[in-house]
């Protein structure tokens, strides 16, 4: 009898916890853009996107040099090795490029952006911009939730630039593939509206989803210590998880059955 | 209130990533003939068109000149057409007997249609310099491709099956 009212329970909880995400995002999208709100924007792509940048190259770098010592061993078997160039760029261009990095901004990003507001909820901080008659939303949760989405697909174009770029230090440079059929098959089979666009939209879409979960579990967090980190993780998790999942049906559309 | 620092930093941000999407733009992706512009078509009919898909390239000699636009089944005949788009700086180019044949790059590789140009008769040639029947409309006595016109001479692409046939058939005379 316990187990279907706590079943029934968290079904309503969950729902309820979907429709006050949508609400508080409503809220902090609807802000009429003024040159204050700007100003923060760029201060939180400072926070968010900046400082992602060093765990994104230097992790950009390492999966494309593995990935092109990987694509190396198995393809010399076939006498193909010229085919590294597209072989690393179509994988980090398509799928690593933007899942990667959308997990690592979810871990890095997310997860400050969540203790922040919900230190700031927890030391009441919102309350009193509420009393001074300044929607939180619009002066804590919008600035970052745009500086999110738009940092996102820039660290994700990044990523993949950077692992191509490592791809090419490992295959031409150690691995002795030729540079010429390195760029030149790689530029007959990208193509700039299948490959390098459905990458973008993919990281939009990660970015979305990532900020907006971190934002609205720091704002409706438990205002405790154990209520942050609470928050904080189940940010990371549920993030990841979204990712992983929506890669899957983004790709399904993009990729798939057509 | 943000600092100038903090405004140079997000200013090198921004121009990083405008810095790799120029990389993967130009350097990654595409940069094929697409951007050529101009094109005339032209048709073709074949037995079977193999893997050929749209957007495959026709290449003379290995150059690329063209790409397929098009594949349909003649409505009479139901027989496979092709409509290709060959760049209009090949225009009077290719001789009316130019042929067209499916051929596969490398063992595995994507198919594409390699033209083989053919030859003028001496008498056209006359015909082009005094007559003039290459500069106006139409350009039916035209001895070369010109747009709208059907190749005739196609060979079409190498079933896997019917070699295998052809080759125990060819056993079982002996």
């Amino acid at each position: 009898m316990k187990f279907l009212q706590n079943l029934g329970k968290s079904t309503l909880e969950t729902i309820s916890s979907v429709g006050a995400s949508s609400i508080m995002l409503y809220g902090a999208l609807f802000a009429l853009p003024t040159w204050k709100n700007v100003r923060l924007t760029i201060a939180q792509m400072h926070v968010v996107g900046v400082q992602s940048l060093l765990i994104i190259m230097v992790s950009g770098l390492f999966i494309g040099m593995v990935m092109a010592l990987q694509g190396y061993t198995i393809l010399v078997n076939y006498g193909a090795e010229g085919s590294l160039g597209p072989m690393v760029s179509l994988s980090l261009l398509r799928e690593l490029g933007p899942v990667v990095t959308a997990l690592l901004f979810a871990g890095r990003a997310g997860s400050a952006l969540t203790a922040e507001i919900g230190l700031m909820k927890a030391t009441e901080q919102l309350s009193s911009l509420e009393m001074m008659a300044v929607d939180p939303l619009r002066r804590v949760v919008s600035p970052r939730f745009w500086a999110g989405v738009i940092s996102m697909p820039m660290l994700a174009l990044i990523f993949s630039a950077t692992g191509i770029l490592g791809g090419h230090v490992v295959g031409v440079d150690w691995l002795g593939v030729d540079a010429g059929s390195y760029w030149s098959i790689m530029q007959a089979t990208v193509e700039w509206d299948k490959d390098v666009v459905n990458g973008i939209i993919k990281s939009i879409v990660f970015g979305l989803v990532v900020v907006w979960i971190a934002l609205y579990k720091g704002y409706s967090c438990i205002p405790t210590s154990e209520g942050i980190s609470k928050a904080t993780t189940e940010t990371v998790v549920f993030s990841s998880l979204a990712i992983l999942g929506l890669d899957f049906i983004l790709t399904a559309l993009m990729f798939g059955i057509s | 209130m943000i600092s100038k620092r903090t405004e140079i930093w997000v200013g090198l941000f921004v121009a990083l990533t405008i810095a790799a999407t120029l990389l993967l733009a130009l350097r990654v992706a595409n940069q094929g003939m697409s951007g050529g512009g101009e094109t005339y078509k032209l048709n073709a009919r074949f037995d079977n068109i193999g893997g050929l898909k749209p957007r495959s390239s026709v290449k003379v000699g290995g150059v690329v000149v063209g790409r397929v636009s098009r594949i349909y089944l003649d409505e009479q005949d139901l027989i496979p057409m092709v409509e290709l788009e060959i760049s209009s700086e090949y225009l009077l180019t290719f001789p009316d007997t130019s042929g067209l044949s499916i051929l596969t790059s490398g063992l595995l590789g994507e198919q594409f249609i390699g033209l083989q140009p053919g030859f003028i008769f001496p008498e056209d040639i006359v015909m082009i310099e005094e007559d003039k029947v290459c500069e106006t409309a139409p350009y039916t006595d035209c001895p070369y491709l010109t747009a709208g016109e059907e190749v005739f001479d196609t060979k079409s692409a190498l079933v896997l099956e019917d070699l295998i046939g052809q080759f125990l058939f060819s056993q079982g005379d002996e």
